[in-house]
């Protein structure tokens, strides 16, 4: 078994306002170094090793996890170790 | 002209857009479950808004994998008119029938009220009722309506004319104030404003009864050329 976990991240370009709104919050609580913000998501798929896992992995994220008209992706794999 | 209005779980304006394509139009029309359905019947499909499994991952993204959306795929490559609005216009662009994505406000809140749109192209089978560059008022009711695509797709959509309708007072963000666009084949339309929710005067406005009417007048002529 494998741990797959996805960053999904808005592209470079595309307006992130949630993100901005934070910056702003933060800079409001103090934080005046922060210059930016850019929210995205993460998550843990436990998935049965193979031999294409990672090519299979990013037809995942093609095809649903992340809209590639606005969204990158990048993900890692680790074993899972069982205690 | 017999519609399928497409039901999805979290669909809520699935009623609205019945009751303005049998009761007010008069057409035939069904509600479809999503599941076990068949589309070969139908003549035209209308994707309704809501929140589709709850706008889970990005709005309409798990409704693009279902497997009616593999028959509104086929029903748009036979030429077919498929509109999708709101939800159904998200539902479009994730499953690749429509360029581009529609992403959160840029205020950051659902907004809830009349919008004025401009009618940009009056040639599309879902808009030969209106004059080109004519305002008309529809409600608006979404958080995630602010459309974007890249400078190369925006080059396309506007040499191809499929720029069917923008605000005249952009309000969430939208690029190039693009309220709606149609495929390049011209017979799938997508917008955020809902025009089944526009058909009758006490509604407040029934300027959307005339795109519905455009559907079914196109259509009709279509159908009498092909089958004379």
């Amino acid at each position: 078994m494998r741990k797959v976990t996805v960053f999904i991240t808005l592209k470079q370009g595309v307006l992130d306002p949630q993100g901005k709104q934070i910056q702003e919050s933060l800079n409001v609580l103090g934080f005046n170094e922060v210059q930016q913000a850019r929210v995205g998501k993460y998550m843990e798929l436990q998935v049965e090793d193979g031999p294409n896992l990672e090519e299979r992995v990013r037809e995942m994220c093609d095809k649903l996890l992340a809209n590639p008209v606005i969204e990158d992706y990048h993900f890692d794999v680790e074993e899972v170790v069982h205690s | 002209m017999r519609f399928a209005v497409i039901v999805f779980p979290g669909s809520n304006c699935d009623r609205d857009m019945y009751h303005a394509a049998k009761e007010v139009l008069g057409e035939e029309a069904d509600l479809v479950w999503y599941q076990n359905s068949n589309l070969e019947n139908y003549d035209g499909i209308l994707l309704p808004g809501g929140f589709s499994y709850g706008d889970y991952l990005r709005s309409g993204a798990i409704a693009a994998t279902s497997d009616v959306m593999e028959q509104v795929k086929v029903h748009a490559r036979e030429g077919k008119p498929v509109l999708g609005v709101c939800n159904g216009f998200q539902i479009l662009t994730e499953s690749g029938l429509l360029p581009g994505a529609l992403m959160r406000n840029k205020k950051l809140s659902f907004m809830c009220h009349q919008e004025e749109l401009i009618v940009e192209n009056n040639e599309t089978m879902f808009t030969t009722g209106y004059k080109k560059g004519e305002v008309v008022r529809y409600p608006i009711a979404h958080g995630e309506g602010n459309y974007y695509c890249d400078q190369e797709t925006l080059k396309e959509l506007k040499a191809n004319n499929q720029i069917v309708f923008t605000y005249q007072n952009n309000p969430n963000g939208s690029v190039e104030n693009i309220a709606g666009i149609i495929n390049k084949e011209g017979n799938v339309l997508g917008m955020m404003p809902h025009p089944e929710r526009a058909v009758e005067k006490v509604l407040g406005s029934d300027d959307g009864l005339i795109l519905f009417q455009s559907i079914v007048k196109n259509w009709r002529e279509s159908y009498y050329v092909t089958n004379a």
